[in-house]
């Protein structure tokens, strides 16, 4: 796929949570490229004398008709604090689409769990529009800390049907997603598709492993480069070495040394 | 080459990750990835940690060997229209040296650039790079099987790297190429732990274009050799610094990843600064300081 360098403009900037920002961007100068569900963009950070590289984040959702991509970012450090401070009007320098995105169904028949744990929700919510666009219905399964970590809950219920977890069971059900009563249920899920807080995405695969479900995640490695240049952002696979940029960022779970 | 600018070893891939972003042709050269005789792993995860204007890694020469190299990536590569010069790396002098003597096989590869200063190989270019006879060393011995032209590329983390430079222009480099990255750590005060799986990494970036541009001076000051400076470059107006200290090209590295067309953007650039000072030739403001 080919990637882009763009001037991208604030469209609308907003606080779900005191935490989180939501970015919704367009291209001034023509449609977006096409980009694929799990794949992510490199953001240019102006204006924070201690960010240095580009900081990456999953696309959130994108819409060819208002021609608009999304960005949900949780605030860590300098570098998403500065992105938190992008105004309506002003421009953001983006490196996209990148790395390989999640497996798209087989059929329409498959049932696809999508499985996101905090700001892992980000990409599952493209995953769900384009799996929505093609007449799947994904299930999405949705942990968070509490009902105030909850993000776009809403727009999750457009394509699919939503399960939730709270670890202070101030919504859904208490404890961790593995610990939902989804999983336990008589429902047999085609693939699992996670992307979350490495403890998460590590007992998703563990459940995915003993109920046998073809299950894949999307890890969040340190980058440099985003285009498989710098060799950084590797993780330990059954292969080798693997750039978590371009050869992933999903993987499916047998192929990762967990 | 069509102009003085190439991109870094390490940073720019094989050069084909970058084509959607860079017109090669509009770069004088490349430099590919860390090439070693045998294939390398690498060191574990994390790798890098960024600092201030800057970062440090210790990806520590992951490649899968110059054979691999010849077989698989120089055909999809021999054709890019650009210089492909490859960096080679090694852990003794016979290892350079056939690791040079498979790629002066390959037609479309006019030089190569002997990295004799990666700080993250434990036991490896570092003891080569930073004394005057371990660097002639493996210069002899490349020399030897090598006859296309001959970069050496020379470490930062010495006492004298105008030694060091002598010394391998006496052993027949036909260039050196300075500077490799300048040894550094990084340390997570909260978790006190260390940012990098082996403890310590070389630092890149702008913030050690002061200490480059000092030693790209000094170097092209004492040798004969055309002198190619790279440390730090992120913008035309770095490349012309670098140049005017002597420099006869320039390397770009850790700011590809900030801008993936920083190279062919630096070119145009030049270009621009010449037309601006009524300088007809690039040649004409290397090491043209004034008083
Ligand atoms: C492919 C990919 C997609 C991502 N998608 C999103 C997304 O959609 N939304 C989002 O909010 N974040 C996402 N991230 C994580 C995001 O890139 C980091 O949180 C961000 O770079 C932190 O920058 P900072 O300057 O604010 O924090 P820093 O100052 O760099 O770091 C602050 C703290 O956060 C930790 N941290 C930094 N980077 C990461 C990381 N990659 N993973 C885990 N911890 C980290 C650091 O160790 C440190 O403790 C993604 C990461 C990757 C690799
Ligand atoms: C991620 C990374 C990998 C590198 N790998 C190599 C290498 O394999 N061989 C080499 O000679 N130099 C390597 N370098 C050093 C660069 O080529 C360059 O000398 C150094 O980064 C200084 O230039 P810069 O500040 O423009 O990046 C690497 C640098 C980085 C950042
Ligand atoms: S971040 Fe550079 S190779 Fe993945």
């Amino acid at each position: 796929m080919k990637k882009y360098i763009l001037d991208l403009q604030v469209v609308e900037v907003s606080r779900p949570h005191e935490r989180y920002v939501l970015l919704k961007l367009t291209d001034p100068n023509g449609p977006l490229p096409e980009m694929m569900p799990g794949q992510f963009a490199q953001l240019r950070v102006d204006g924070s004398a201690t960010t240095f590289l580009r900081r990456p984040i999953s696309i959130h959702y994108m819409d060819s008709t208002l021609n608009q991509i999304w960005f949900l970012v949780q605030i860590v450090g300098d570098g998403t604090r500065q992105l938190a401070t992008l105004q309506p009007g002003d421009t953001l320098n983006v490196v996209l689409p990148l790395g390989n995105g999640f497996t798209m169904p087989h059929s329409v028949d498959d049932r696809i769990l999508l499985v996101g744990g905090g700001v892992g929700c980000a990409p599952l919510l493209y995953m769900g529009k384009a799996m929505a666009e093609m007449g799947c219905r994904p299930t999405f399964l949705i942990g968070a800390r509490t009902q105030k970590d909850l993000l776009q809950l809403d727009l999750f219920a457009q394509y699919g049907d939503v399960y939730v977890t709270t670890e202070d069971g101030s919504y859904g059900e208490k404890g961790f997603v593995t610990q939902h009563s989804l999983l336990t249920g008589s429902t047999k899920f085609t693939r699992i598709s996670t992307c979350g807080p490495k403890p998460m995405m590590m007992a998703v695969a563990r459940y995915a492993a003993s109920t046998a479900t073809p299950c894949e995640v999307s890890l969040e490695n340190k980058m440099a480069c985003g285009v498989g240049a710098c060799l950084c952002c590797v993780e330990d696979t059954q292969h080798g070495h693997q750039c978590v940029c371009t050869d992933g960022p999903v993987f499916p779970i047998e192929e990762l040394k967990w | 080459m069509v102009n003085p600018v190439m991109t870094a070893s390490g940073t720019f891939g094989y050069g084909v990750e970058f084509q959607d972003f860079v017109d090669l042709s509009q770069v004088g050269g490349i430099i590919v990835k860390g090439t070693t005789l045998n294939p390398r792993q690498g060191n574990p995860y994390p790798r890098m940690a960024e600092t201030a204007q800057g970062m440090l890694n210790c990806v520590g020469l992951q490649n899968k060997g110059v054979d691999h190299f010849c077989e698989h990536i120089y055909p999809t590569i021999k054709d890019l229209p650009t210089q492909v010069l490859v960096n080679v790396s090694g852990s003794s002098p016979d290892d350079y040296a056939e690791c040079a003597r498979r790629i002066a096989g390959l037609e479309n590869i006019p030089a190569i650039e002997l990295n004799i200063s990666c700080p993250n190989v434990r036991q490896g270019g570092m003891a080569f790079g930073v004394t005057p006879e371990g660097a002639a060393s493996v210069v002899k011995a490349v020399r030897e099987v090598y006859p296309k032209t001959l970069i050496v590329k020379l470490s930062p983390n010495v006492t004298s790297i105008v030694d060091i430079a002598k010394a391998v222009e006496a052993e027949g480099a036909d260039a050196v190429s300075l500077i490799n990255t300048l040894m550094g750590m990084a340390i997570d005060a909260e978790k006190r732990k260390k940012l990098l799986s082996i403890g310590t990494g070389g630092l890149s970036g702008p913030c050690v274009k002061p200490v480059a541009l000092r030693m790209v001076y000094q170097v092209a000051q004492a040798v004969q050799i055309p002198v190619i400076g790279l440390g730090g470059i992120s913008c035309a107006t770095d490349a012309i610094e670098f140049l005017l200290a002597g420099a006869s090209a320039i390397e770009i590295g850790t700011a590809n990843f900030l801008d993936p067309a920083i190279s062919q953007k630096v070119a145009v650039g030049i270009n621009e600064y010449l037309e601006r000072h009524g300088i007809a030739d690039v040649k004409d403001i290397i090491g043209a300081l004034e008083d």
